[in-house]
């Protein structure tokens, strides 16, 4: 036992190293279904970027997988593919692909079901925002693809390829209604839509239900409001907007018109939102790892609204109950959670107890 | 801008072809023959369908054969004993761009090893996804050049143009890493890194390497690592620390080790295009060997004709006697039947 304390001291400083809040914070036991959607022969899942059940349970799936292309022979480099959207019944059987060949599809960042069943994806290299009604067909487009991509790629950060068409320098916090490289959306009860971008353009976008733009807030920094990069992004019932501050290792807490509110800064690198529904709400936060390293990090925190921390689950790694750089996750039911994994290329079903 | 980008090409093309230039020779001397018959029409290729540069071949325990190969896109084709097509495995899978190993495991798993996508996969005997190794460059990150220049320090996660993978008999993964890492990583069973030899830099000492090109692990444990660009074949105990290395073979391109209880090492002096007149003269063979070095004998040559060799790119030897070799310049799979080698005849060395 002597010799076992200056390794579990040791270890609790490694831990506390990572994120300052893992000491206190209760464990939650969880058990996990590692490969709950069935495909068929031909089919695989690649990086998921994203992962959410619509009202009857159904299950979509937004995966990097294929062969993300550049043409030759054409006046100039355009891109194509390198993503599809899948549709899953409630027992995971496979139903159907959603956007075959589509042009918006490139590489796959989010997809979130909004309370009419209608189907949202968030592409970060196309740069748009997709609503599809319930059967798959396109309802609305905010932002563009840019029409060409620089070969070889400029610099980095959003610049190559991935940018909107707007020309600013990566997060300025250009304030117009196209995107670089946005990673995640959420609406308010009123309908309105909140647009995390992103990993380029360190903002957040609000429209109204129709579409128009109305405003955004933040660019790059450290300070309140504004952001290292915007990850993730959630929406409560009162409309206040929490945005994943990855860059910073915080979420940010804003009212409905982007007047900052306060940050939890205790959950590592806030990578993937969730808030339940319903009148007592929670909020979910994956602190990722990194997808060059599976010895940090990984564990998914369950909070109050107003950040409490009520316990946290997972680690990084490749087996079940494991997490490789978790990217999405489903919280329509509290206790019953659908996990989108870049690393591991799955989607794992879990049960909290 | 336009001339010195040309210049820059030229002088790019002159450094790669520089290095198939340095064809060696194999220094081992007074190596028996062995003699082969190769199967005619062993692969039945599908109506309509071309195989590519044939990059990678393993068997299941049932003898069920797997190319994985380099077509307008990167397939991974299953075929029955008698070479009759069974179906594809991956299609549209996320880690195929660039074909460069196919191996199965002791549990009939196929793992297949992509150097355009930097990923390591273990899809079940199915040919359903179980587990990835690395990770496919972000295409939002753009088009990306071939990389020159020094290495950017080796990760403990991510590969750089691997080559090949194998494992002990506890299930520990070994991966060859690669083309612009020169280093071999050892993981656990669940892909949890555990150590590694070499680094991003090439290097000649014991424990480094020039271009890591494949890798067998024999059942000690031992990982064979064919290290290219020096010329050599190198053994690592299973932590990684070098053990031997043997420099008299040639070009060290591929390796093979049979299981079962005697186990042999097979190991290819494969010859690329791009070499002066007469390297086909004396390149091309495939030696074999005990585990202790012992040089069995030799077989095969340099040649585009059925039956010899156009740069074997990897062998299966489960069965040490019916040996299938995968080449990569004359897009083709062969089957050797070997006349079986008396137990250390030779002592060539």
């Amino acid at each position: 036992m002597r010799r076992f304390l200056p390794l579990l001291l040791a270890a609790t400083l490694l831990a506390g190293f990572q994120t300052t809040a893992q000491n206190a914070v209760p464990e939650i036991a969880f058990d996990s279904i590692a490969n709950p959607l069935t495909l068929p022969d031909d089919i695989y899942l690649g990086e998921v970027g994203g992962v959410a059940a619509n009202s009857k349970g159904e299950v979509f799936v937004y995966t990097r997988t294929g062969h993300p292309t550049v043409s030759l022979g054409s006046s100039r480099a355009f891109a194509h593919g390198g993503s599809r959207l899948f549709q899953f019944d409630r027992s995971g059987k496979f139903m159907r692909e959603i956007g075959q060949d589509s042009y918006g599809l490139m590489f796959a960042q989010q997809v979130r079901i909004d309370p009419q069943d209608n189907i949202w994806i968030v592409d970060q290299m196309s740069g748009y925002v997709m609503k599809l009604d319930p059967t798959g067909h396109v309802l609305m487009l905010l932002g563009r693809k840019p029409e060409s991509i620089s070969v070889p790629a400029p610099a980095p950060r959003g610049a190559g390829g991935g940018g909107g068409r707007g020309g600013a320098l990566p997060g300025a916090g250009n304030a117009s209604d196209v995107f670089n490289r946005p990673t995640d959306i959420a609406w308010d009860a009123a309908g309105n839509i909140f647009v995390a971008d992103g990993i380029g353009n360190s903002r957040v976008a609000k429209f109204n239900s129709k579409g128009v733009f109305i405003k955004s807030w933040g660019s790059t920094g450290t300070g309140p409001g504004l952001f290292g990069s915007v990850l993730a992004i959630a929406v409560d019932a009162q409309g206040n907007v929490y945005a994943a501050d990855g860059g910073n290792k915080r979420i940010q807490v804003f009212d409905n018109n982007g007047t900052f509110k306060t940050q939890y800064a205790n959950v590592g690198t806030p990578a993937a939102l969730c808030i339940t529904p319903g009148p007592n709400q929670f909020l979910y936060s994956s602190n990722s790892n990194p997808p060059e390293d599976l010895d940090v990090a990984g564990e998914i925190y369950k909070m109050k609204l107003d950040g409490t921390l009520v316990g946290k689950f997972g680690k990084a790694g490749k087996l079940p109950k494991e997490f490789g750089t978790v990217n999405s996750i489903d919280c329509r039911s509290e206790n019953n959670l659908l996990v989108g994994e870049v690393g591991n290329m799955r989607v794992q079903k879990l049960t909290l107890h | 801008m336009k001339s010195f980008l040309a210049c820059v090409s030229v002088i790019a093309l002159v450094l790669s072809g520089a290095h198939a230039l340095a064809q060696q020779k194999a220094t081992a001397q007074n190596v028996s023959e062995i003699s082969y018959t190769s199967a005619p029409n062993f692969l039945k290729i599908p109506a309509g369908e071309t195989l590519g540069e044939a990059v990678g071949v393993a068997t299941n325990s049932k003898g069920h054969i797997f190319v994985y190969h380099r077509s307008a896109n990167t397939r991974l084709w299953e075929f029955d004993k008698n070479g009759v097509f069974v179906k594809e495995i991956g299609k549209g899978y996320y880690g195929f761009e660039f074909a460069h190993s196919v191996r199965v495991d002791a549990q009939d798993n196929i793992w297949t090893v992509d150097e355009g996508t930097n990923t390591v996969t273990k899809f079940s005997p199915e040919g359903k996804f179980l587990m990835v190794l690395g990770r496919r460059p972000p295409a939002v990150d753009g088009a990306v050049s071939t990389t020159t220049g020094p290495n950017p320090p080796a990760q403990k996660y991510i590969f750089c143009r691997p080559t090949d993978v194998g494992w002990d008999p506890q299930g520990n993964i070994f991966v060859s890493d690669g083309y612009c890492n020169n280093r071999v990583v050892k993981y656990d069973k669940n892909g949890r890194f555990l150590t590694q030899a070499g680094s991003e830099k090439a290097g000649n000492g014991p424990g480094e390497f020039n271009l890591p090109h494949g890798l067998q692990v024999d059942g000690q444990g031992n990982v064979w690592v064919a290290d290219r660009s020096n010329n050599r074949y190198q053994v690592l105990d299973n932590n990684l620390k070098p053990k031997t290395m043997y420099t008299n073979l040639g070009v060290g391109w591929t390796v093979c080790v049979s299981p079962g209880p005697h186990q042999y090492v097979f190991a290819s002096n494969s010859n690329p295009n791009g070499n002066a007149p007469g390297t086909w003269d004396n390149t091309g063979e495939i030696y074999k060997l005990e585990l202790d070095g012992t040089i069995l004998g030799k077989f095969g040559h340099a040649s585009k004709e059925f039956g010899g060799f156009q740069v074997v790119h990897m062998m299966d030897c489960r069965n040490p006697n019916e040996i299938v070799v995968g080449e990569i310049e004359s897009w083709r799979v062969q089957k050797l039947i070997l006349q079986p080698t008396p137990a250390k005849t030779s002592s060539a060395r």
